[in-house]
């Protein structure tokens, strides 16, 4: 059972964001939304690399040389880069709407149709 | 050591190049630019066609980054680095890919000249064109991920390019939120699968794949995420305002890369076959479910673009439809479940033109008036040949007999009949809707009393770039053995033989 | 918003040289440690977004678009160039590693991490660093500018 709290963690994650994305009105708040289920997604990917008793895969003055796998670090690395930029474009897009029609709220428009 | 052997990755090294240099030339003079971009298109097509020579005439061919030798994929017993696998399948598709935005990019220079960041707007069609290419050249599930973002990013931000205007940056915006979350989908079934077999290739996965729950659960959120991405029935709402606002070439890279993300759906389903006749139910449903609402919906609008938008949405449900009712017959299709898959394949290559040419001419449209809904009449008279090339993309996109959207319309209804009669029959109804549609915009844009303000003259350029498409799509339509023997029959093959696909890098 | 007071002002630019210097410390040593490219130009650009917020107004004088953005295009230009360099075997070969010249000596199981190994891996950390930090600047700069009603000057 201690080994799964991760995996629950990720579930809880994923589930408060897509509650964000789906339900809120705000559009800052869909976008926190998309990268709270970011964190969750890189989460769950760490969280699969994990072994017994392992340090991390370092060579450098390793203490012993069972580590854990560091394919899934490489994976996550890069996801956090593709989220950066794709909260960034969806920001700027956020502030340019505030700018058309001084609000952002999405319901006024057919923004979620 | 010979172009030929380094071609996989130099479709994709190529336009990345050039995306990179765009923003430095332009800062030196437009001109430049304009050449230079012009040049890496070129040879981007160039390597497409003699890759797909080869490939089709010798078989799978496999690039790994990195290695001693291109072709050593496996050196210990299992595939290490980053593997690219082309086989007729993939040729077929970037063929496609690249034909269309060198055309597309020769009407920009011409439809785009009064805006002032241009060095951007290429730029960014350079990046989409690398997206679309890796998407499809690529053998690895994490580079498909990555180069399904890079193809997000940018579609994203080439929608949202005239930021005057509110409704485009809503569109992006939607567009950006629906298309993030079929990325963060897919990256979880990656980790998924990741986490069973700890392989990231494709056809290593393929090999050693049992049919355990959680790698149903994967192989559902990815056919989910994918068909997100190409805007079939249940998650369709992204599409009518993303194509509606964008500018209309725009439009039409954008619908090639929804129909590239087909291919992908295709190409991991008949890799990954685990429960086949359930899955071609599914999508057969969801394809008539396509095509009943793209057809319905577009009878309502008034914007030009947004009613080729829904017509493109039922144009899709035709080529799942097709694929789907062939993937019955799964693993070894042959009689009807053959046709079936050779017309939706052949149903890609017709629906990327026709749409293309009408994108086009409602691009030509704005920029001869200005106007982007209906309510411009009697454009017949000064513009006789956008009239005549409006009238050939509406024979090609309902079936019309001489056009190419006839041939393959007619073996996806002919396959669909033994499947089950309703669908074919639901199909028929569909195309002849389809007819009344363009008809009805026909006659509201060019008959009827002649148009009262002068207008500019169309440049060589557009009208060229329209009349390239308009001939493949009568050529097609005379002659689709050609095509068919030549390129589809192949790309048939290679997708319903994932044997193939998997020894040449086990 | 206007510029912060002065304690602000000269803390502000007291860090700049342990924050840049971190920054490149993570972006050289990225084939020893955890780091690299991406983690040291982000570094870098919370160093320059604390600028911002130091200096408000004056900024303009400082960080420039124009600069910024061509930095940006260089360093992907190089990333790449080095990705082709190696075209004679395959795109993206290591041709530096286990030979003599800059940055090629040979390594094997643990070792206490020496800088010179690594082949083309630090070459290309550099790259990516300064264009992590060109470009994450240049986001923050123009999100500043557009916040406060001004209209942002076209970077060509």
């Amino acid at each position: 059972m201690f080994h799964n709290i991760p995996f629950i963690a990720v579930i809880v994650l994923i589930a408060i964001g897509l509650y964000g994305v789906l339900f809120k009105r705000n559009l800052i708040k869909i976008v926190m939304g998309i990268n709270i289920i970011g964190s969750g997604v890189n989460l769950f990917l760490i969280e699969l690399g994990y072994r017994e008793g392992g340090v991390a895969p370092i060579f450098t003055s390793a203490p012993k040389l069972e580590m854990v796998l560091p394919t899934p670090q490489a994976l996550t690395l890069t996801s956090i880069v593709i989220n950066i930029a794709v909260v960034a474009l969806m920001l700027s897009l956020a502030t340019l709407i505030y700018k058309h029609y001084g609000s952002i709220d999405s319901e006024e428009r057919r923004l979620k149709g | 050591m010979t172009l030929i052997e380094h071609a996989p990755i130099l479709l994709i090294a190529i336009p990345l190049l050039a995306a990179f240099l765009t923003p430095i030339v332009g800062r030196v003079n437009s001109l430049l630019r304009n050449f230079e971009m012009i040049i890496a298109l070129v040879s981007t097509e160039f390597l497409t066609i003699l890759l797909s020579y080869d490939v089709i005439r010798n078989g799978i061919r496999t690039y790994t980054l990195g290695a001693k030798i291109p072709g050593l994929t496996s050196p210990a017993g299992f595939p290490v680095r980053i593997i690219l696998e082309v086989d007729a399948m993939n040729a077929f598709i970037s063929l496609i890919a690249s034909s269309i935005t060198l055309i597309v990019a020769i009407y920009c220079l011409n439809f785009m000249k009064e805006q002032r960041i241009l060095d951007k707007f290429y730029t960014l069609l350079l990046l989409l064109l690398t997206g679309m290419l890796g998407l499809t050249l690529t053998g690895d599930f994490f580079n498909l991920f990555v180069f399904l973002e890079i193809l997000s990013v940018s579609s994203a931000a080439l929608i949202a390019f005239y930021v005057q205007r509110g409704e485009a940056l809503e569109a992006a915006f939607k567009y950006m939120v629906i298309s993030s979350v079929g990325a963060l989908m897919v990256l979880f079934a990656i980790g998924l699968l990741y986490g069973q077999y700890d392989l990231l290739n494709m056809a290593a996965i393929a090999d050693s794949i049992q049919g355990s729950f959680l790698d149903k659960v994967a192989l559902t959120l990815l056919i989910s995420a994918f068909l997100l991405k190409a805007g079939s029935v249940p998650v369709h709402m992204w599409k009518p305002d993303a194509y509606g606002e964008a500018p209309a070439p725009v439009s039409v890279l954008l619908l090639t890369s929804a129909l590239i993300s087909l291919y992908v759906l295709f190409r991991i389903f008949t890799i990954f076959a685990i429960n086949p006749v359930l899955l071609g139910w599914i999508l057969a449903i969801l394809g008539i479910l396509s095509i009943f609402l793209g057809v319905s919906m577009a009878l309502i609008q008034n914007n030009l673009q947004r009613l080729i938008a829904y017509s493109g949405i039922a144009e899709i449900g035709y080529i799942i439809l097709g694929v789907g009712s062939g993937l019955v017959e799964f693993p070894s299709p042959t009689g009807f479940g053959f046709t079936a898959i050779s017309g939706g394949l052949f149903h890609i290559l017709n629906d990327t033109l026709d749409l293309g040419l009408l994108f086009l001419i409602a691009g030509a449209i704005f920029y001869l008036t200005g106007k982007r809904d209906l309510n411009i009449g009697g454009l017949a008279h000064s513009q006789p040949t956008l009239a005549v090339f409006f009238l050939i993309g509406m024979g090609a996109v309902s079936g019309l007999p001489p056009f190419n959207g006839f041939a393959s319309k007619l073996m996806i209804y002919e396959s669909v009949y033994y499947l089950n009669p309703l669908l074919a029959i639901i199909g028929i109804l569909g195309s002849i809707l389809m007819l009344a549609i363009f008809v009805k915009v026909f006659s509201a844009i060019f008959l009827g009393i002649p148009y009262d303000r002068e207008l500019r003259k169309i440049p060589g350029s557009m009208l060229a770039v329209m009349g390239i498409l308009a001939l493949s799509i009568i050529f097609i339509g005379l002659f689709p053995n050609l095509v068919l023997e030549s390129i589809i029959t192949p790309a048939t093959k290679a997708l319903i033989n994932p044997k193939n696909y998997i020894e040449a890098i086990l | 918003m206007d510029q912060m007071s002065k304690i602000v002002r000269t803390i502000a630019s007291l860090l700049i040289v342990p924050g840049v210097i971190f920054g490149l410390y993570v972006v050289m040593h990225g084939h020893l440690t955890p780091g690299g490219g991406f983690q040291g130009g982000a570094v870098i650009a919370t160093i320059s977004a604390l600028f911002i917020v130091a200096y408000g107004e004056r900024i303009k004088g400082i960080l420039d678009q124009d600069v910024l953005s061509l930095a940006e295009s260089m360093a992907l230009l190089a990333f790449i160039s080095l990705a082709f360099l190696g075209i004679s075997v395959t795109f993206f070969h290591n041709f530096l590693a286990n030979s003599g010249k800059i940055f090629g000596a040979s390594v094997s199981g643990v070792n206490p991490g020496y800088l010179n190994t690594g082949g083309i891996i630090p070459l290309m950390n550099l790259a990516v660093g300064l264009e992590v930090s060109a470009a994450l600047s240049l986001i923050v700069l123009v999100m500043y500018f557009s916040s406060r009603n001004e209209v942002v000057k076209d970077v060509p």
